[in-house]
């Protein structure tokens, strides 16, 4: 289970504060499919840096179950980050490396035993659909042959927490689907908690149970995908439905 | 004549692949501190980024050819004279060294930042970032980089010649410009210009067939 308590963030330059994260709170169970929608500038990139612990909040903290995740140092902090596997927009791939080496990246960091290595990669490759291309290199593939590996990549630690930032954002609609599609999958078989953090209330309809709505470093909304679209209550919401209205 | 050509074209060749050797294992090393100590580099140091770049700048700003005459009494006191091939070295070294933690940098400053970041939230330490993302990424253009390196030195040795250096240049200020052989000179030059021209092609080669970004 992560609660995320009370955080506040904000960035300064010489004369004046934004205030990035405005003292949000939320529980994400474990298990939950959860997609957390804003449009630019609402805080999503900020709360990201927070979850993936590359940025500490100026207040609040985040528990991964009974551990204050910004109270940890050194190995026990790199310990953490591992269970934690993160999806990029933008891949993020090893450009010089094949997919077999990408998804094994994080086992190397490990020293995890070759055998093992190999067995637990080919599992996540035929995982994510990718059988057969394990010897290809990223610039081979298309963008969502590249999502599929990064995906497997994050997933290749058995991660608690599947963090996804904007992870269609670069793709065509019909690869968006089948990388929704795959996100699926991978929940109903290993039951991991997915957070997907996107400006796509497609995305999110399409995918998710359960929905926090952003504004403003605010989180303005959350509840299931269900009740929160059929009886929306705050202004941001009706607003980037009635834009999703307006679009299709 | 033949002959001492033939031996100028081996010291030149030798001076210039051990400097280089050794000025790679010196620059390398000082590139990858410049890259992780930056603010916001994956082990931030900011006294040690700026004082390392300050070095690095101070001896970069020198004129070669100054440096080797400076450089005489630390030359001697490390090969014994401050003439010949083995001097050279010396002076080529420590000349080359900034420019190769330079040329490092500027290499290690194309690999996807993204990545980087991707590498810190996958809980990957300093040196295993520097090791297996910054390094193996940037294989193609530290490639490169040695290639311009080598071609570099190769006018740094001709230099080193006009002081004594031995090799290519050591001749050509010798026989084509105090005894007037202008074959002599035209012939260094020859030499000279397949040289860099077979250390280009020979390297972009090899970076080329390494570079997995190429379908």
């Amino acid at each position: 289970m992560i609660t995320i308590e009370n955080v506040t963030k904000s960035f300064r330059n010489e004369n004046s504060r934004l205030v990035a994260l405005n003292d949000v709170s939320a529980t994400i169970n474990n298990g939950d499919f959860l997609g957390i929608i804003g449009s630019s500038g609402a805080g999503k990139s900020t709360l990201i840096r927070q979850l993936s612990l590359i940025e500490r909040p100026d207040k609040g903290t985040i528990w991964l179950d009974d551990v204050d995740l910004f109270k940890l140092k050194g190995r026990d902090l790199l310990r953490m980050r591992r269970q934690l596997g993160i999806v990029f927009q933008g891949y993020h791939l090893l450009e010089q490396k094949n997919v077999f080496e990408n998804i094994a990246f994080p086992l190397q960091l490990v020293n995890m035993d070759k055998t093992a290595m190999r067995s637990r990669v080919e599992e996540l490759i035929s995982l994510v659909g990718l059988n057969g291309k394990a010897q290809a290199y990223p610039v081979q593939l298309s963008g969502g042959q590249k999502q599929r590996v990064a995906i497997a990549r994050a997933l290749a630690s058995s991660p608690s927490l599947l963090l996804c930032d904007e992870p269609t954002s670069a793709l065509d609609v019909i690869t968006t689907k089948s990388i929704l599609d795959l996100l699926v999958e991978i929940h109903r078989k290993t039951n991991v908690t997915i957070v997907i953090i996107t400006h796509e209330l497609s995305v999110v309809k399409a995918v998710c149970k359960r929905v926090i709505v952003m504004n403003e470093g605010s989180f303005v909304e959350d509840g299931s995908v269900r009740e929160v679209f059929a009886s929306p209550k705050h202004d941001m919401t009706k607003l980037l439905l009635s834009y999703q209205e307006g679009l299709l | 004549m033949t002959n001492l050509l033939i031996k100028g074209t081996f010291d030149t060749l030798y001076i210039v692949s051990m400097s280089t050797l050794f000025a790679l294992m010196g620059g390398l090393p000082i590139g990858v501190l410049l890259t992780v100590w930056k603010k916001d580099g994956i082990a931030p140091f900011v006294y040690g980024e700026k004082l390392l770049s300050g070095i690095v700048n101070t001896v970069r700003s020198i004129p070669f050819i100054i440096l080797i005459i400076a450089l005489f009494p630390f030359t001697r006191l490390i090969v014994g004279r401050s003439y010949g091939v083995e001097a050279s070295i010396v002076a080529l070294v420590v000349g080359a060294i900034p420019f190769v933690a330079r040329l490092v940098e500027s290499a290690l400053a194309e690999v996807d930042e993204g990545l980087i970041k991707a590498a810190i939230t996958m809980g990957a330490t300093p040196w295993q970032i520097v090791a297996k993302v910054y390094l193996v990424e940037s294989v193609p253009a530290l490639i490169r980089l040695v290639s311009l390196t080598m071609i570099t030195l190769v006018g740094y040795a001709a230099m080193a010649g006009v002081v004594g250096g031995g090799g290519l240049g050591d001749i050509a200020i010798r026989y084509g410009l105090h005894r007037y052989q202008t074959d002599v000179m035209l012939l260094t030059i020859v030499i000279m210009v397949i040289m860099v021209q077979l250390i280009q092609s020979g390297f972009n080669f090899i970076a080329n067939r390494l570079d997995r970004r190429r379908a």
